[in-house]
């Protein structure tokens, strides 16, 4: 707790830091080397070509040597760089998840719990009935009746994903619409939409921040599992979820092709998983979530 | 009390109606054509028509969800397009051997979890309290399908340890026949004393069953640590402390006690958690359950057998968490009176 207050002093405070949150750092630094990873991606695959729609049949279910570190798939690419390749497709669709899951749930959330009545009971019964399907069975059934690529992946997986942070929210503003300051503002004439955007949302979104973080991991897997199933990105997409399907044919004698994209859909979610759950020690060590 | 139980009911009954007009919806915008598929691949235009008349897709939407919705009630949740049979006696046909799956897979998590659990509390900020919480988030990041890709090759391919894939090995069949009394062949082969059978049904689902208690075995621990942590605070526990208890029993009776009540309402998530996580990793166990007959209507745009399957879970979801509910406000009163 204490270590983000001294973490100004210099070394010896982040290194205080460290020890008194050693997941959260872990976890931290693993998720800043995927993030640079993913920006760098395209500089540091030794093949770049093998990340797209490359073959090179002389070369295919090589064992990993020097020259391909992870081996190469059914159709001679290089699986490093494919792998690398992949920090740019699943976190990439889990952040645009987040982004419009938190965009629909935040509003929707804070309209219900703000004005209450009719408003608030259509939008909650709504969202009872979204949460009433485990995630990704919901995802599944939307992701089968849209065209199998990563614009539907995404939309599918968001639509299943908003009615926690509207849940979430809406208890928040509504014990916010309550206090004298927003009651004062109501009696000086100030525009709802104002008080909202003023007042209400801001005081509202410390829980989503700290479940946005906590949830990043989650609709990483999410993603990779329906990509599995072949709903979600297709050949040759660099996706992780994909290539362990597609290495599935191949697994009792090439074991490198379903590992290492395995072992790296295993590193993501495990590192914002860690960071999520130092943050939430760190910010709000009040909450106990189990998503 | 009463008047809870009749609320609670009303309401989980009225968000199973608002999940059947969900699903319906969903499946009513599917882009291939589900009368095509019935009609197979080299039907003529007028077959395809007779199709969709038999199928009653040519009528408008409203109709159809009437007509569904009164047919949920009596039983006919339409026909599987691709297996030619009512979706609801495919389903009856394949809940029992998940619901195996899952049942073993939520034991051996509650046989993990919570030893784990109290053991990091008891501990906690110690080397073993860090290396449990590790654990437990390497448990809920796991993408289980490849887990169980890696068990089959590891366990049951390389070592020869497990059988690869299947509920029994079907020699068996012969040698030793099963009497089928409960669709659940562990117990089958149990109460009829078929030890051969037995033995075999067991080592078959030790994988499956490893890989799918992964996810609640880490959300169990993680959940007893953290309620342990905070009961162990409280006056009555340091009271029976200070009264010279062993810390054994300060931990597994007393702060124990109170920690289940979570626990419990945890299960039904974990239990929807494990449900759906048998899908992915069924069909690569040969398992055939509702995880393996949903992949399939998947790669088939069965409409009929996805909506009864989504129907089906959400409602077996929306029941697990009825009873929680009820389980608790019957121990908690505080809960009736919200």
């Amino acid at each position: 707790m204490s270590g983000i207050g001294v973490s100004g002093i210099g070394v010896s405070g982040s290194g205080r830091f460290l020890r008194a949150n050693p997941l959260l750092a872990t976890g931290g630094m693993i998720a800043l080397l995927i993030v640079l990873v993913a920006v760098v991606a395209p500089l540091v695959m030794p093949y770049p070509a093998d990340a797209g729609a490359a073959t090179h049949p002389e070369m295919a279910l090589q064992a990993p040597s020097a020259q391909h570190l992870f081996g190469t798939d059914q159709v001679g690419r290089d699986v490093f760089s494919r792998v690398l390749a992949g920090t740019r497709v699943s976190p990439l669709v889990a952040l645009f998840v987040l982004v419009i899951a938190c965009a629909v749930g935040i509003s929707l959330g804070v309209l219900a719990g703000y004005f209450g009545g009719i408003a608030d009971e259509i939008i909650m019964r709504v969202t009872d009935i979204f949460l009433a399907f485990p995630p990704l069975l919901l995802a599944l059934a939307f992701a089968t009746v849209l065209p199998a690529n990563l614009t539907s992946l995404t939309i599918a997986i968001a639509i299943t994903w908003w009615p926690w942070y509207t849940r979430l929210v809406r208890g928040q503003a509504a014990s916010v619409a309550g206090r004298p300051y927003v009651e004062a503002c109501r009696a000086l004439g100030i525009p709802s939409w104002r008080i909202l955007l003023r007042h209400v949302l801001p005081n509202s979104i410390t829980p989503v921040i700290v479940q946005v973080s906590l949830d990043f991991g989650g609709v990483i897997l999410t993603a990779c599992a329906l990509s599995f199933l072949g709903l979600g990105a297709q050949d040759p997409t660099p996706d992780w979820g994909l290539m362990v399907a597609e290495g599935q044919n191949y697994f009792t004698t090439q074991w490198w092709l379903v590992t290492f994209p395995g072992l790296a859909i295993l590193v993501t979610a495990l590192a914002f998983n860690l960071l999520g759950d130092g943050l939430r020690d760190v910010l709000d060590p009040r909450r106990v979530l189990i998503r | 009390m009463i008047r809870y139980v009749i609320r609670r009911v009303a309401l989980a009954f009225a968000v199973v109606a608002g999940v059947v007009i969900l699903t319906f919806v969903i499946s009513d915008v599917v882009p291939g054509d589900p009368a095509a598929s019935w009609a197979g691949p080299h039907a003529s235009a007028a077959q395809i028509a007779r199709a969709r008349q038999y199928l009653g897709l040519d009528q408008p939407l409203a109709v159809r969800i009437g007509k569904y919705f009164a047919g949920i009630v009596t039983g006919n949740w339409g026909t599987s397009i691709h297996t030619h049979r009512p979706v609801l006696s495919d389903i009856g046909t394949a809940a029992p051997a998940t619901l195996e799956l899952v049942i073993a897979a939520l034991v051996i998590a509650i046989l993990a979890g919570v030893p784990l659990g109290l053991a990091a509390a008891r501990w906690p900020g110690r080397g073993l309290d860090h290396a449990i919480r590790v654990g437990s988030v390497l448990g809920v990041s796991m993408p289980v399908f490849w887990l169980a890709l890696i068990f089959q090759l590891v366990f049951a391919q390389r070592l020869r340890l497990l059988p690869v894939a299947g509920q029994y090995d079907p020699n068996l069949v012969f040698s030793h026949p099963l009497t089928v009394r409960t669709q659940l062949p562990v117990i089958d082969s149990l109460i009829s004393g078929n030890w051969a059978m037995l033995g075999s049904t067991l080592t078959h689902l030790i994988l499956p069953a490893l890989v799918v208690a992964a996810y609640p075995a880490g959300v169990i621990a993680r959940m007893v640590r953290a309620q342990v942590l905070d009961t162990v605070g409280e006056a009555h526990v340091q009271m029976v402390r200070s009264l010279g208890f062993p810390e054994r029993s300060v931990f597994g009776t007393f702060a124990m006690r109170l920690a289940w009540n979570p626990v419990a309402a945890v299960l039904a998530l974990v239990f929807a958690y494990s449900l759906v996580n048998t899908f992915l990793v069924e069909s690569i166990f040969d398992w055939p359950g509702l995880g393996s007959y949903a992949a399939a209507s998947v790669s088939t745009l069965d409409t009929p057998a996805i909506v009864g399957v989504t129907l089906f879970v959400a409602a077996a979801y929306v029941a697990a968490n009825l009873v929680v509910d009820l389980v608790q406000a019957a121990l908690d009163p505080r809960i009736r009176l919200r």
